[in-house]
């Protein structure tokens, strides 16, 4: 749920980083905040394990300036991928204005994309969101991984797995080396700002 | 959501006169998605609101998983005490949370007598 603040002229927005434990969330996040450092203007927050796993999310403002006379604030979270820690999934989802799906390319992690995207579906139902309606994106993630052996899935087979019906923007992307991490990025804030402006038309229209 | 300049005006008049006056170092007004809708200091302190906004709303939330596993509805009001500084956080509504920092300079009674008269008074101006 966004939040426009006619007083100051400020739009926070929330984008959440979702998928299976280790697809690379959090390093999606670790990116963005030291290549886009002038827009970010305060720590990231991460709450994880001792282990160095996600508990709770990553977190940071992102700023996005001024459009269209508005102080534009992105709000970016990732939320924890393991599979126990499904409560926590559901709080960060609060108010969650779109969504990158974050999905592990390497062949032995199919089923756990699956399972992360079926969750994902889940779990916005139960904040009435239907993810065939949320701004959402798809990033097809550790395309490296093939450099270093690694079978990875084809792309085809990814976007026939898990976005042959949302048919999402999608992205390949390697997030240790920042490959269409940006891009990924700005494709989701596109997206969710094109949202809000129609949902904000459909109020004004009441 | 979106709340009007008269409205933003209010929560700010309520927030200064009753909280900011009293003594309190840092009040803010967040939704329950970690979205800050006012944030006032007394020109003190110098906070990082948005990252203390997302962490406040997470932790509101999980204290609300945790009262449900031991059988309550809720609790609706948090305090964090610190050797300088404490946190206290209350529910307003369903979807606002209001964050105060204060010191040891004011007693929690005190200051959970005029949460009590600003909840009041946010929830009627948030309602309209």
């Amino acid at each position: 749920m966004a939040f426009i603040n006619l007083k100051d002229k400020v739009l926070q927005a929330k984008i959440v980083y979702y998928g299976p434990g280790r697809c690379g969330k959090t390093t999606n996040l670790e990116y963005i905040y030291n290549k886009c450092r002038l827009q970010v203007h305060s720590e990231m927050v991460t709450v994880k394990t001792q282990g160095d796993r996600t508990l709770f999310f990553d977190f940071f403002p992102f700023d996005m300036g001024k459009i269209s006379g508005y102080e534009v604030k992105i709000q970016l979270y990732t939320v924890p991928g393991q599979v126990k820690y499904n409560s926590t999934r559901r709080l960060v989802l609060k108010g969650v204005d779109g969504v990158v799906f974050v999905a592990d390319s390497a062949a032995e992690r199919r089923d756990k994309n699956l399972i992360s995207l079926r969750n994902l579906e889940e779990n916005l139902v139960l904040y009435n969101k239907n993810i065939y309606e949320i701004p959402l994106v798809m990033q097809y993630n550790k395309r490296d991984l093939a450099k270093q052996g690694v079978e990875i899935l084809d792309v085809e087979t990814m976007e026939k797995d898990m976005n042959s019906r949302l048919k999402a923007p999608s992205f390949e992307a390697s997030a240790v080396e920042g490959d269409n991490v940006v891009l990924t990025l700005k494709k989701i804030i596109y997206e969710t700002m094109a949202s809000l402006e129609k949902e904000l038309k459909q109020e004004q229209a009441k | 959501m979106m709340l009007g300049k008269e409205q933003l005006d209010k929560i700010h008049n309520t927030l200064t006169e009753n909280l900011i006056g009293s003594g309190v170092k840092s009040v803010m007004l967040i939704d329950t998605a970690g979205n800050v809708i006012a944030s006032i200091d007394n020109a003190a302190v110098s906070l990082d609101i948005y990252s203390l906004a997302a962490l406040a709303a997470a932790n509101f939330g999980a204290m609300s998983c945790m009262a449900k596993i031991v059988g309550e509805d809720e609790f609706s009001l948090l305090f964090h005490k610190g050797q300088k500084e404490n946190i206290y956080f209350s529910k307003v509504s369903d979807d606002f949370l209001l964050v105060n920092i204060f010191d040891n300079q004011i007693s929690l009674g005190f200051l959970r007598l005029k949460m009590a008269k600003v909840i009041e008074e946010l929830i009627g101006i948030l309602a309209k």
